[in-house]
């Protein structure tokens, strides 16, 4: 059985001041080296879910643990953080320091590596990243996706095992959102880093392994791309749309042209339509 | 009303070492009734441009003019001219600040001197176009989801009743129902008589409801046209880095491949000239 590097068991989550559990009795087992969709509507519980799976948050009910480690002990705290990193939607309220360098130092400063080391652990993670011409620059001076790429950087410098987007391309520009998943994708299939990728575009999903959808807390659809988009009703029930080529895949296949249904992008789209009699 | 920008630049800080020009010589018309989308790869000056239509920045060279008159001009009533353009800024939900969703969308109209009745039917009024369930109408704005915040600081903006409203990335951020949703209720107001300046990075939607397309890169006008002339360029677009539709994407492919099929801006149509192109017999 492959290794589940995030796993949560019947959790549950309420924040205090609502009446309503933002996740209920939620079960989950991401596996080593997946990149996994979620999507939902605002309010589904996505966000909450993602900071349940680093250990931000601790379960109301359940457990979630991270690499085996139960996110509700106090002496995992940092080994989790470090194990699982979390980027946010909005790149100006994550970066801390003045000059790029720094920024990425700032996670490294905090688990002990012997400073002679940390250079070079910036600037393989910058590397990584495509920023390294970077290095010296003012956070501010960057691109809203060239500060997304900066704070995954800091987190692959602690050496993670997963890495946790939530909706991280969701403020930025048709360029910085390609730019940011772009560098997600290679960084799962290269150095096999766990991704979830949270987000409303459905075309990032489609290029996911595994779609997630989670309505009211709970986990409602969880399957191949091409499973999940292949439910076009159920989506729009849940206030979610199918990507554009599986929308018109669905109109073509109605006309009595045989599409693929795996054909759920441009490039494979044009290649069911070019082949097809 | 249109409102002509002619031969517009904008120069920040201008006279210091961070002078930087955000507008280059923009010289084009909003025309009355257009939904005119103006796209541009961040940083490119559609903010900018925003925000001299109702006199809020104002030009370093070149004027602006509603209706015939320089917003910027000392002999004209200002305030009044610039009032007749509405402006909504990004994220314009963190600008609510009133107890109830009704104080918050009155608080325009009051500023223009109304009251009462008036002011009363005001309110009701650009509260209904903005699709809100009627009981929210008395609750907190903060109480709401950022979906319904956006509605609300727009609502805000309709009871001004401007004849141009200006949006600037009414949609970002928000789930894809609220993104539908939002659309159509700016393509309702649109039908209803506003002229509308749209901000956007969704091309999906800039295909589907505007009239007209300006594109701005580096401070400069690059392209003004119909949405299927702009988005036919799609190779353009994209040096800009900027997004073509996926259904413009796809008939270039097409193309490329040897099936000849026309530019398509919405999925149905690219279906229709599929079919028609593979000799596919119409449904009727």
């Amino acid at each position: 059985m492959e290794e589940l590097i995030l796993q949560a068991e019947n959790v549950s989550y309420a924040y205090e001041e609502e009446a309503a559990p933002a996740l209920r009795d939620v079960s989950l087992g991401i596996r080593a080296g997946e990149m996994t969709a979620v999507l939902g509507h605002n309010g589904s519980g996505k966000s909450t879910l993602a900071k349940l799976l680093n250990g931000l948050y601790a379960p109301t009910a359940g457990k979630v643990t991270v690499c085996g480690m139960d996110t509700a002990l106090d002496e995992y705290t940092w080994q989790i953080r470090q194990a699982a990193g979390l980027v946010f939607q909005n790149p100006d309220n994550q970066l801390v320091a003045s000059i790029v360098r720094d920024d990425v130092a700032f996670g490294l400063e905090n688990t002990g590596v012997p400073s002679e080391k940390m250079p070079a652990i910036i600037e393989k993670a910058l590397r990584a990243v495509g920023m390294l011409e970077f290095i010296d620059r003012a956070p501010h001076t960057l691109s809203g996706g060239q500060k997304q790429r900066i704070a995954i950087a800091g987190i692959l410098a602690m050496r993670p095992r997963a890495l946790i987007l939530d909706e991280a391309t969701a403020m930025l520009d048709p360029k910085g959102r390609q730019e940011v998943f772009s560098v997600v994708e290679r960084l799962n299939r290269e150095k096999g880093i766990t991704v979830v990728w949270i987000t409303h575009f459905m075309e990032e999903a489609a290029r996911c392994r595994r779609v997630i959808v989670m309505d009211q807390g709970k986990c409602v659809m969880d399957g191949t791309p091409r499973e999940v988009f292949s439910q076009a009703e159920k989506l729009r029930s849940l206030r979610l749309d199918v990507p554009p080529m599986v929308a018109l895949g669905d109109l073509l296949r109605a006309r009595g042209l045989n599409i693929s249904r795996d054909a759920m992008d441009v490039e494979s789209m044009a290649g069911e339509v070019l082949k097809c009699q | 009303m249109p409102i002509k920008i002619e031969h517009m630049s904008h120069t920040y800080q201008p006279g210091t070492p961070f002078k930087s020009d955000a507008l280059e010589d923009i010289d084009f018309t909003i025309e009355d009734g257009d939904l005119l989308a103006l796209i541009g790869h961040t940083g490119s000056g559609k903010s900018t441009l925003a925000q001299h239509l109702n006199g809020l920045l104002t030009p370093t060279a070149g004027r602006v003019l509603v209706d015939g008159q320089d917003i910027n001009g000392k002999d004209v009533n200002r305030r009044a001219l610039r009032q007749r353009v509405g402006l909504l800024f990004q994220y314009a939900e963190y600008q609510l600040f009133e107890e109830t969703v009704y104080k918050d969308i009155a608080f325009g109209p009051k500023n223009q001197g109304l009251s009462g009745e008036k002011l009363d039917r005001r309110v009701r009024a650009a509260f209904d176009k903005v699709h809100l369930p009627p009981e929210t109408l008395e609750k907190s704005p903060f109480e709401l989801s950022g979906g319904q915040m956006r509605r609300v600081a727009l609502a805000g903006v309709v009871a001004m009743e401007p004849e141009v409203l200006v949006l600037d990335e009414p949609i970002a951020g928000l789930d894809p129902k609220g993104r539908d949703e939002l659309t159509e209720i700016i393509h309702e107001l649109h039908r209803g008589g506003v002229t509308i300046v749209l901000i956007s990075h969704n091309m999906d939607d800039v295909a589907r409801i505007a009239t007209k397309v300006a594109v701005l890169e580096r401070g400069r006008l690059a392209m003004l046209g119909t949405p299927r002339e702009i988005f036919s360029r799609g190779d353009e677009l994209e040096a800009m880095g900027l997004d073509v539709p996926q259904t413009i994407q796809l008939c270039r492919a097409l193309r490329a491949g040897g099936l000849e099929v026309p530019d398509c801006l919405t999925g149905e149509e690219l279906c229709e000239a599929i079919c028609a192109a593979k000799g596919v017999p119409s449904h009727a």
